[in-house]
């Protein structure tokens, strides 16, 4: 093979090194300080996990944690619904009335500061008299999340030969069964890939969190922020690393999700 | 009639549940950010006046109606702290959009060269921190950059500094959060455009004689103009109502404009300047969007 003039120099590999560096030795370096015995989060004391066993004996962190689990698995199945069919609607339905309005609405939340969809929830809900708790963060939750599966679902529904449907078509499916029977199958892993990006979306949001819930529902995030501030801790290390392990494991399954549909011999999800 | 015509029908009907869902839980609530802003401050629950309803029918309506007003607004413009926290807002989001686009563009444009197999991989590694916590990234830096951080620590034993350094409470520290949170929302729209682009391209240049660098400025650079405009939109938009990170990682004198709306809303209680103040934000944030939308149309038209 002739030299190639596009081959990576060496000018790509350094920035590709410590771009991933930058990106991963933060965190890298919290969960080395979780295992660390000493109380001063600096100072060295050796391997421990004593931070862990505090961190299990703390209640309200608990409670936190349950809360948004709670709120990340709802949030994100109903999001899933809404965000498929969503994407559907916008891949399949050509031209429908509000199709543009409707694509705004799914773009906008994207961008959106979360204090201005925090703050417009919030007043919704006072408007509504709806007591705030677990339903307003949950319905909060999915309003955000869905637009981020409608974007993944709908990249992986125009990424398909429409010719597959039309066949099933042709042999005398309706339109329904034609979808569910070859398009659910192929989109299946970007469907499953959107949950959890909402799952994950959800376990981590702090900002909408704080302003529609209400007092004594605290989620894992905001209980973290009010122990941030008051400085660094070593068990706030601990769960942190925890997290981190936890949304490792979901990536995991994602990439394996999309693994499954690639040697079936299309392309990997986006996400 | 065609196949593909017949799908349209139900794939209608599923635009209904979202549409219904997206009206109600995030138009609508805009509605009342923009009536709630026209309202008057209140020691009550919830703090404002007046409410609206049409239980003292159309006279009550006129009533409420006549009771609007625009002073949160005459507020906004004539209080030199909401001026400079708009002000502060725009410089650091303008700032940190370009110090991301520096840091972006080398990481995407060297994604982009790699064989195609590695080319997933680096895309998956980009994305990944993404997926991690948002708030634990920060407080990740926080360990870093604290008084006795591993930061402090390094620098010393280096001798590049004799005395600890204050980074937390900075604009640098904030600086920092942000490129780091952001850094994944400007890589992937330069890599996507990046990776299309035809290498034939870059060849012709070198067969004219043109130099690598060269090449890389005249050719590569204007073809990935909107790549570069998706990457600052989408980095732009977010950190101008940023909180998190500037309250975590800057110091509290000079505030964003999140910040002064977080303060508004849930230190002082006082729901209509909160709201006033997201309806400006709002407003700020179309002008950068329909620059792009505008630029984009004009795109088209050229081809």
């Amino acid at each position: 093979m002739a030299v190639h003039p596009l081959r990576l120099s060496r000018f790509n590999i350094t920035s590709l090194v410590l771009g991933l560096a930058f990106l991963y030795l933060p965190i890298i370096i919290l969960v080395i300080y979780s295992f660390n015995a000493s109380r001063l989060v600096t100072v060295w004391g050796g391997w421990s996990t004593r931070w862990y066993t505090e961190l299990f004996n703390d209640r309200a962190m608990l409670d936190a944690a349950w809360m948004s689990l709670c709120v990340g698995v709802v949030s994100a199945t109903l999001a899933t619904l809404l965000g498929t069919l969503a994407a559907i609607a916008l891949t399949r339905g050509a031209g429908f009335r509000g199709r543009t309005m409707m694509s705004g609405m799914l773009y906008a939340p994207l961008v959106m500061p979360e204090v201005i969809t925090g703050l417009s929830l919030l007043l919704l809900f006072v408007a509504l008299d709806a007591g705030r708790g677990f339903v307003t963060v949950t319905i909060a939750h999915t309003t955000l999340t869905m637009c981020f599966v409608t974007v993944v679902v709908q990249s992986r529904l125009a990424g398909i030969d429409r010719s597959l449907e039309e066949a099933a078509m042709d042999l005398g499916r309706d339109p329904l069964r034609a979808f569910l029977a070859v398009t659910l199958p192929l989109i299946w892993p970007a469907i499953a890939a959107g949950w959890m990006l909402a799952f994950t979306l959800s376990l981590d949001d702090l900002v909408i969190a704080s302003f529609t819930t209400g007092p004594g529902s605290a989620t894992l995030p905001i209980r973290i922020y009010s122990e941030v501030r008051l400085g660094v801790k070593p068990e706030i290390n601990a769960i942190c690393t925890l997290i981190v392990g936890f949304i490792a494991v979901v990536i995991v399954m994602a990439s394996l999700a999309s693994k499954l549909s690639s040697t079936r011999g299309e392309s990997a999800a986006p996400l | 009639m065609s196949a593909r015509r017949i799908f349209t029908a139900p794939a209608r009907l599923a635009a209904i549940p979202p549409y219904v869902w997206m009206m109600l839980f995030f138009l609508v609530p805009f509605g009342f950010v923009l009536k709630i802003s026209l309202s008057q401050t209140a020691i009550a629950q919830p703090p404002y006046l007046p409410v609206f309803g049409l239980s003292e029918g159309i006279a009550g309506l006129k009533a409420s109606l006549a009771a609007l007003s625009l002073d949160n607004f005459r507020l906004l413009v004539s209080d030199n702290l909401y001026l400079a926290s708009y002000l502060r807002s725009v410089l650091v989001a303008v700032v940190s959009t370009l110090i991301l686009l520096a840091v972006g563009y080398p990481i995407a444009y060297g994604m982009a060269r790699l064989p195609r197999r590695w080319q997933g991989i680096a895309m998956m590694l980009v994305i990944v921190p993404f997926w991690t916590s948002f708030l634990i990234r920060i407080y990740a830096w926080i360990n870093i950059l604290q008084h006795d951080g591993l930061l402090n620590k390094v620098l010393l034993a280096l001798h590049i500094v004799s005395t600890p350094v204050v980074w937390l409470s900075t604009d640098s520290a904030m600086y920092l959060g942000i490129v780091y949170s952001y850094l994944p929302f400007m890589i992937l729209p330069l890599y996507a455009t990046l990776a299309k682009q035809d290498p034939s391209l870059i060849e012709a240049a070198a067969d004219l004689g043109v130099s690598r660098i060269d090449a890389f400025w005249l050719v590569t650079v204007p073809l990935s103009w909107r790549g570069v405009g998706a990457g600052a939109l989408l980095c732009f938009i977010p950190i101008m109502g940023e909180f998190v990170i500037p309250d975590l990682l800057a110091g509290s004198n000079s505030l964003m404009i999140g910040q002064t709306l977080w303060l508004e809303f849930f230190t002082n209680k006082d729901w209509p300047v909160a709201s006033a103040t997201a309806i400006v934000l709002l407003g700020l944030l179309l002008i950068p969007l329909l620059v792009y939308d505008r630029l984009q149309r004009r795109q088209l038209e050229v081809r």
